[in-house]
């Protein structure tokens, strides 16, 4: 696995209304890594993650994706870093006036341009693999939490994005449908694709991280392997943190 | 009948209960059906006997002037539903046009959103008659080459614009009601600011406002009497016309008739949508 640094993000400020939320954090984000932010609510995770795809803007600060696209520059089109950054959000946000397989055909269709054909082809294929496929012409309101969460992932993944963000996606959900998503989750980690992910699940943090950050006041307090940040955090807001979740 | 087990995957009722919760429905049916008739049956008797309820059948439910009036309605009514089904389609158009103008946010379309803006504040401030008159009367007096002067081309283009200015506003609150997540689920997946008001926007807060939308229509249904004014035999000039050759008001009724069996349906149809559409947002939740 190489650890070239693929996300670079360097001392990015963010604040709401005059209060601060980001505040000069850096991190590094290597390719083909599982990022995982932990902290509390309020502490930056979801910010941050919007950052990276461009769906804030910084205050100050820099966003470099491998190398050579500033998320942050003024002249960047954002357009096209959203299309390399797939993101799944807490509440689905799938369109509930389309289809499944119009949800996940959108993008490919109307952003890359490609035939109906072939994307729906590719959302099949990407359903299938997912144990979607029952569903692919139900509309939103048909599904259970944890099916349309693993909608918005393949959604996500149907543009072929190089990184994926995971903001807190399985809040929403009854602890009986977690496993599911988790388990998606879980089989793109192993298809190598670079992600970072927010989320309240410890343990599936521990299991998949191969960093942890932990935020506080604005920036990342805390970061190492997983066994290192879970097991012997050396920092007493990450000890007590941690002692409080669990 | 014996009580199931507990557990059993089954409905179970006990069967006292159930008969009473039926012998209260059998009740009540039969208490509103009586309430209705005797009530009926009061109002008929009070009004029948009442010394002037003669005087009001004769001038106001004549079978004879009924029946001699009533075909010319129809025919001029034909004109009503003309002017309805020209306006309304411009005056979705007008609406939507006008409710997008007011949320582009590009600087460079500053003037276009200050017009948008200042056209519904106009429009919606002046009482729909008064742009009937305005229009209808004055543009034919500026006798301009090339400006129709035909009242009926003018009552429906006032209609149009007063009408318009509504609906730009309903349209307006649908874009608002449809949830800023769903712009950013659109903008995360690369699509532009266009392509997300086309394909995620648009079609929601369409929807939403379907409601609201045909309630306007109803209410551009009977409006279209008031193109009446300006001189066109459409169905109330026509009930003018005919009630003071005779001195009976019967042919009004007769227009009133007219709308409300155009009204009705459009009305129990626009409840139904509503109801649907309550029905699937309950069952839609988080989407």
């Amino acid at each position: 696995m190489s650890l070239s640094a693929f996300i670079e993000i360097d001392s990015v400020w963010k604040s709401f209304d005059n209060h601060p939320v980001l505040r000069g954090l850096s991190l590094t984000v290597p390719a083909h890594s599982a990022t995982v932010l932990i902290g509390a609510s309020g502490s930056g995770k979801s910010t941050l993650l919007r950052c990276i795809n461009a769906l804030e803007t910084v205050d100050a600060g820099s966003i470099v994706i491998d190398q050579e696209l500033d998320v942050t520059a003024f002249k960047t089109d954002l357009d096209a870093v959203r299309r390399r950054i797939g993101i799944v959000f807490q509440s689905y946000n799938l369109f509930p006036h389309m289809k499944v397989l119009e949800n996940i055909t959108l993008g490919p269709t109307r952003v890359l341009h490609k035939s109906k054909k072939e994307s729906e082809a590719a959302a099949m294929e990407l359903l299938t693999r997912f144990g979607l496929q029952a569903k692919a012409l139900d509309y939103p309101d048909r599904l259970s939490g944890g099916q349309a969460q693993r909608v918005a992932i393949v959604r996500a993944l149907a543009m072929e994005p190089e990184i994926m963000l995971f903001d807190e996606i399985t809040s929403a959900l009854d602890p009986m449908l977690v496993g599911e998503v988790l388990d998606s989750v879980r089989e793109l980690r192993e298809g190598g694709l670079t992600m970072v992910m927010a989320t309240h699940e410890m343990s599936f943090a521990k299991e998949i991280a191969d960093q942890v950050c932990f935020l506080n006041e604005g920036i990342v307090w805390e970061a190492g392997s997983a066994t290192e940040v879970f097991d012997s955090p050396a920092r007493p807001e990450t000890q007590e943190f941690l002692q409080r979740v669990n | 009948m014996n009580t199931p087990a507990p557990g059993t995957d089954t409905v179970y009722i006990d069967p006292l209960r159930r008969e009473r919760v039926r012998k209260k429905a059998r009740s009540d049916a039969l208490i509103g059906v009586a309430s209705l008739v005797g009530f009926v049956a009061v109002v008929v008797l009070l009004v029948g006997r009442s010394s002037g309820w003669e005087t009001v059948q004769k001038t106001f439910f004549n079978g004879d002037q009924f029946a001699e009036s009533f075909p010319g309605l129809l025919e001029a009514f034909w004109l009503n539903v003309r002017i309805f089904l020209i306006a309304e389609p411009l005056i979705l158009i007008i609406g939507l046009l006008v409710a997008l103008a007011r949320t582009v946010k590009s600087p460079i379309f500053l003037p276009i959103r200050v017009l948008a803006t200042m056209y519904v504040d106009i429009f919606r401030g002046v009482p729909t008659i008064l742009i009937i008159f305005l229009l209808g009367f004055g543009m034919p007096a500026l006798q301009l080459t090339g400006v129709p002067s035909d009242a009926i081309f003018w009552g429906t283009a006032a209609l149009v614009l007063s009408y318009g200015a509504y609906v730009a506003e309903v349209f307006r609150a649908g874009i608002g009601s449809v949830h800023p997540s769903q712009t950013m689920a659109a903008r995360s997946l690369g699509l532009s600011s266009f392509q997300t008001n086309r394909f995620v926007v648009l079609p929601q807060a369409v929807r939403n406002v379907t409601p609201p939308l045909l309630n306007d229509f109803i209410s551009l249904q009977k409006d279209t009497a008031l193109v009446a004014v300006l001189g066109p035999i459409e169905v109330l000039r026509r009930a003018q016309i005919d009630t003071s050759a005779n001195f009976n008001y019967t042919p009004y009724v007769g227009a009133a008739l007219i709308f409300i069996a155009l009204t009705i349906p459009m009305t129990r149809f626009a409840d139904w949508i509503q109801v649907r559409s309550a029905r699937k947002k309950r069952a839609g939740g988080v989407a």
